[in-house]
This record gives structure tokens, C-alpha cells and sequence, in this order.
């Protein structure tokens, strides 16, 4: 990925440095002669910062998020201390949940119609950049970099407006167009339409990276290659099968798993917007878990609901890149 | 297929092409229009019964509205504060660390950046309870230094990576000419590869920027009961607390919320993707 560093004079390095900072009550050494100990050292306290952050910040909570899913860890746990020991029923006490299932499935199919449309629009879009003359392509780009740039709660909050119910231009537009249902139609109040609306949200949100990262691939091969193919005789579809899919394939692969991710873990859009209602049509994992800890008050439930929520990301992923190193084979 | 004749069959085959292309640009476009449309628009006009798409008179009433809201400009300083910190503090500490695995060689530094890269995966969703837990226990809760420390954590594994992959590629063959040349190695560093790490800072520090000031779940969870030290977005999706349905002042504030990013991008995105002064050691 990297290219590696050019090592012209290996020992030389770190001891110049360590040399150039050494505190000045220190004897200065001779060129060529350096002490050998703060030499040495440079490098782990250069490090240490980075370190020690993981440690605290990373580490240690993870070990206390799983420590707390294994515990009885409530409201008095939290104020007084003196969480018991519980081994894993709060795993058995999720997993027998009806709820929690119900969670779990919506989940995958959030995150499955999520991650389709913005592959295919993000993929279409990105063809079309490739063909279109250059003004207008700078055009549909400058779009994509703006949608892109826009903080996510911004656009939130845009899309609520959006789909207003007796305000929006959502509802305007659908009753001139002759659905005269949507008029004064509340999207938030009904399930369906509250996923619909999250679902278009996200979409909005994500294609924009998916169709330039896609685009920016397609354009590092030669012109040169598809006039060829066309010279030879190839149609669109030969060339998009024998040129274009294969440039594509491993960024492709490396965003579909970004998304899957991003998309599986999404929780600022959805809580601002449905706070996974309503009556729990939005409620996914995160949403599922964050609910469980503050509005329960059982943080050994939710801590043992994130812990099954990364568990469950790490099997899809795992079942991608096995369909996918298998697709590689067969090729 | 049969030709067309060859004018006639470019801006005939391109029209489906051009319309699509139309399409895609419109719908992009079109909710940051209606953002700051409607934040512009005088009030009998956002309340009318079609919507109008292109205002006729315009006003500022919205903002002052949204700034005078209760709060704003903590908000507002907080969100700035935290980011700031956020990124000032994951350059410094990712600096040094990119230069130790770039630059110096040592026991246990592939370790090291194999740690970087398993963080930076880190899973922060399963990590919102156990924060909690422990900044409350510490007495850390509704604090903003809470929140630029797990920012500066959330960013800082990607603000090595891509640091150290920028430090590989700038020939260590400068530094020493400089050296050579009677520069200290700190000068040399300084003068000669600061400069040329310039478009990683500007990357790293765009990302960290828009990483924190997005932020959401973590502000949302660590800071409760001090509603003075809330920070923007979380301010921002509880507008209706706030505005009610006044969607004019709620358009206004997300415009402002937005608009140190979309400056931010608009600004840096060029210099950014300039890269490296390719063209340093020839020969």
C-alpha cells in the first residue's frame, strides 16, 4: 500500500534526533559517537502518547464493556458501585427476547436495501461521470462534493423539513403529481414511511463518496484501453464486462464493506429523526442497544446487546468476504 | 443499431445521457438549496401553500433568530472548542508517532502498527455504555475535555496512517542534503519535510474537523445534565424543542452548522488534492 522508507543510513536516524533534543545538562557528543540509551528511547516516547491513548480509550473500555455485560449492572450499580457478578445471563435474558430478534432482522434488511441502492445508484452514477463531456461532468460533480461535504445532522434536519407534513415539498410535490394521499401526510407517524424516509436519507448521504471513490478508479485507466475494445469490435456491454468490472472490483469490494459498516452501525440520522419509533419501526441494533442502557437503565443489557451487535457485523462481513474471495476463485 | 448521421447522433444519444446527468445533479443539490432558501425566506413564504423555488424578497430575520436562540453561541464555541482540540492534539501526538515508524527503526514498531490499524477499526458503537460508565465514575461526565479526548481517539488512528504513509514518501534523501548543507536534524526536519508533509496536515486536519464537529451518539450520551456544554448537532436534532415549527430559524441554524465545513471543503479540498511536490528529487 505504502511504499516502504528508503533506508540509506539505518542507525544514523534515530540517534541524530535523539541527539538534536537531548537536554542540554547532557554532555554533547562527539559527532560519531552518541549515547546509547536516549537514542534507544526516542522512539517508544514518541510513541507513547498514541499508546496510551489506546490503552484508556480503547482498551480499557472495551474490556469494561464486556466485563459490564457480565455483570448485574443496573441504576444502583451505576450510583453505588458493587456490580455481581451475573455470567451470561444477560445474554440469555437478550437471546430469548422476542424483541431482540425482531431487531436483528430489521437490522439486516436495513442494512441490505441500504447498502444495495447506494451500490447501484453510487455505480451508475460513476458510469455516467465517465461518459458525460467534461462541463457537465464538473457539474454533476460539484453536486456530489457538495451533498458529500454537508454535515450529517444538517441534512437531517433538512430531510425533516423536507418531508414536513403540511409544509414539505415531499407532500407538495406528490399531491401535484396526483397522489392525493400525501396530503398533510405525516411520514414520521407511520412505520413504513419513517423507515422509507431514513432509508432515502442515508442513500442521499452515501452515494455522493461511493460514485466519486468509483469514478476516481475508472478514471485511472487509459482512454486508450476502451477505444481499443471499441476499435476491436466490443459492445458496451463486452467493454463494462471486460474493462470496466474488473478496474472496479476492488474498490468496489473495499466500499460495499465500508458501507455495510457504516450503514449497520448508523445511529445519529436515525435518533434524530424517529428515535427509533415509531412503536419501534426504526429501532435498530444501536438504536436497540442505546435504548436498553439510558432509557432502561439496564446498561448490562445494552452492554451485552453492542457486544452481540459487533459480533453480528463481524459474521456478515465474514460472510461477504468468504462469498467474495470464492467469486474471486471462480474467475 | 443503425447510425444516425454523425451531428445529429452526439447530442441526440447524449440527451437521455445529459438528462440523467440533470437529474443526479438536481436531486444532490437541491436539499442544501431548500436549506438555505428557507432560511432566507421571509416567513409568509416558507408558509405558503405551494412552495416558492424562487424567492423574491429575501431576509435575514432566521438568523438573528437561530443566534439568538438560548445558547447558541456556547453551543457554537463548544462545537469549535472541542474540534479544535480535537485535531490540534491528534496532529501533535500522530505527528510523533508516524515519524517513529517512518523514520526510526525499533524493537516492536511492526506491533505497533499493527495496533493502529486494529484501532482504527475499533468498534465505537459497543464503546458508548462503557464510556459512560467510566466518565461517570471519574467524575468526567458533561465535560468538554471528555469529549476532545475520545474525538482525538476516534481520529487519530487514521491521522498516523495516512501521516506516516505521506512521511514514507518523502525521500529521507532531503533531509539529509539539508543536514549536510549544516542544517540540525530538528532544522532539517523543519524546513525540508514539514513543508512537503503540508497536503497530509491539511487531509488529516480536514478529517479530524469534520469527524468531530459531526459528531453525534458520543456528545449525545456524555453530556446530560450541563445543557450549557451540549455542542451543535446535538443542539441542532432537537430543534423542535428549540424552534417548534418554525422552520425558518431551524433552516438558518443548520446553514450555520454547516457552513465552517462547506468553507472548510471548499477551501482546503484544492490544496489537498495538489498531494506532494512530486517533482522534488528528480534524477
Amino acid at each position: 500500500m505504502t511504499r516502504p522508507a528508503t533506508r540509506t543510513g539505518p542507525a544514523a536516524a534515530p540517534d541524530t534526533a535523539a541527539a538534536a533534543t537531548a537536554p542540554a545538562s547532557a554532555p554533547v557528543p562527539p559527532a560519531g559517537r552518541r549515547p546509547a540509551v536516549p537514542g534507544a528511547l526516542w522512539p517508544y516516547l514518541l510513541i507513547a502518547p498514541t499508546v496510551l491513548g489506546i490503552a484508556v480509550l480503547l482498551a480499557y473500555p472495551l474490556a469494561r464493556s464486556v466485563l459490564i455485560s457480565l455483570q448485574h449492572y443496573g441504576m444502583g450499580e451505576l450510583i453505588r458501585g458493587g456490580a455481581g457478578f451475573a455470567g451470561l445471563e444477560n445474554y440469555r435474558e437478550i437471546l430469548r427476547d422476542g424483541e431482540f430478534w425482531q431487531v436483528v432482522r430489521r437490522t439486516l434488511w436495513w442494512t441490505g436495501i441500504n447498502v444495495v441502492l447506494i451500490m447501484v445508484i453510487g455505480t451508475l452514477v460513476a458510469l455516467m461521470l465517465q461518459r458525460l463531456r467534461k462541463r457537465m461532468r464538473t457539474l454533476v460533480l460539484s453536486g456530489l462534493v457538495l451533498a458529500w461535504a454537508s454535515p450529517v445532522i444538517a441534512t437531517t434536519t433538512v430531510f425533516q423539513w423536507l418531508f414536513s407534513s403540511r409544509l414539505g415539498v415531499v407532500n407538495w410535490l406528490l399531491v401535484r403529481l396526483g397522489f392525493d394521499s400525501f396530503q398533510d401526510y405525516s411520514w414520521l407517524a407511520h412505520g413504513p414511511a419513517a423507515f422509507t424516509v431514513l432509508v432515502l436519507l442515508v442513500v442521499w448521504q452515501s452515494v455522493p463518496f461511493v460514485a466519486i471513490t468509483l469514478h476516481s478508479a475508472l478514471t485511472t485507466v487509459p482512454t486508450e484501453l476502451f477505444e481499443s475494445a471499441r476499435i476491436d469490435g466490443a459492445g458496451d456491454w463486452r467493454i463494462f464486462r471486460s474493462i470496466t468490472l474488473p478496474v472496479l472490483r476492488p474498490v468496489f469490494g473495499l466500499i460495499l464493506s465500508l458501507e455495510v459498516i457504516w450503514v449497520f452501525r448508523c445511529f445519529a440520522q436515525i435518533w434524530a429523526v424517529t428515535r427509533g419509533g415509531p412503536g419501534g419501526a426504526t429501532t435498530t441494533l444501536p438504536v436497540y442497544s442505546y435504548q436498553v442502557a439510558r432509557s432502561l437503565h439496564r446498561y448490562d443489557l445494552g452492554a451485552a446487546a453492542a457486544t452481540l451487535t459487533v459480533l453480528i457485523l463481524i459474521a456478515v462481513l465474514i460472510v461477504y468476504f468468504r462469498q467474495m474471495f470464492r467469486q474471486e476463485a471462480e474467475l | 443499431m443503425r447510425p444516425l448521421p454523425a451531428p445529429m447522433s452526439g447530442t441526440l444519444r447524449r440527451l437521455p445521457l445529459n438528462a440523467g446527468a440533470l437529474v443526479v445533479f438536481v436531486l444532490c443539490v437541491f436539499p442544501v438549496y431548500w436549506m438555505v432558501l428557507t432560511a432566507f425566506k421571509p416567513t409568509p413564504d416558507i408558509q405558503a401553500e405551494s412552495p416558492v423555488f424562487l424567492p423574491t424578497s429575501l431576509t435575514l430575520e432566521h438568523f438573528s433568530a437561530a443566534v439568538d436562540a438560548d445558547g447558541f453561541w456556547s453551543f457554537w464555541r463548544n462545537s469549535l472548542l472541542v474540534t479544535a482540540g480535537c485535531v490540534l492534539l491528534a496532529l501533535a501526538v500522530a505527528l510523533g508517532s508516524a515519524f517513529a515508524v517512518a523514520r526510526l527503526r525499533w524493537k516492536g514498531r511492526r506491533g505497533f502498527v499493527l495496533m493502529v490499524f486494529i484501532a482504527q477499526v475499533a468498534p465505537w458503537e459497543a464503546l458508548l455504555i462503557p464510556l459512560y460508565v467510566i466518565t461517570r465514575d471519574t467524575d468526567m461526565l458533561d465535560r468538554l475535555a471528555t469529549l476532545t479526548l475520545v474525538y482525538f481517539m476516534i481520529t487519530l488512528p487514521f491521522t498516523i496512517l495516512t501521516l506516516r504513509s505521506f512521511l514514507t514518501a518523502i525521500p529521507k534523501e532531503l533531509e539529509e542534503a539539508a543536514q549536510v548543507d549544516g542544517c540540525t536534524r530538528a532544522a532539517a526536519f523543519r524546513r525540508v519535510t514539514f513543508p512537503l508533509l503540508a497536503p497530509g496536515l491539511l487531509a488529516t486536519s480536514l478529517f479530524g474537523f469534520i469527524t468531530a464537529w459531526n459528531e453525534f451518539a458520543f456528545a449525545n450520551m456524555l453530556i446530560i445534565k450541563n445543557q450549557d456544554d451540549r455542542t451543535l448537532p446535538v443542539w441542532l436534532s432537537s430543534f423542535s424543542n428549540v424552534f417548534g415549527t418554525d422552520w425558518g430559524a431551524t433552516m438558518a441554524a443548520s446553514t450555520l452548522f454547516a457552513l465552517p465545513v462547506l468553507v472548510l471543503f471548499l477551501v482546503l479540498q484544492r490544496r489537498v488534492a495538489t498531494g506532494l511536490a512530486g517533482g522534488a528529487v528528480k534524477g
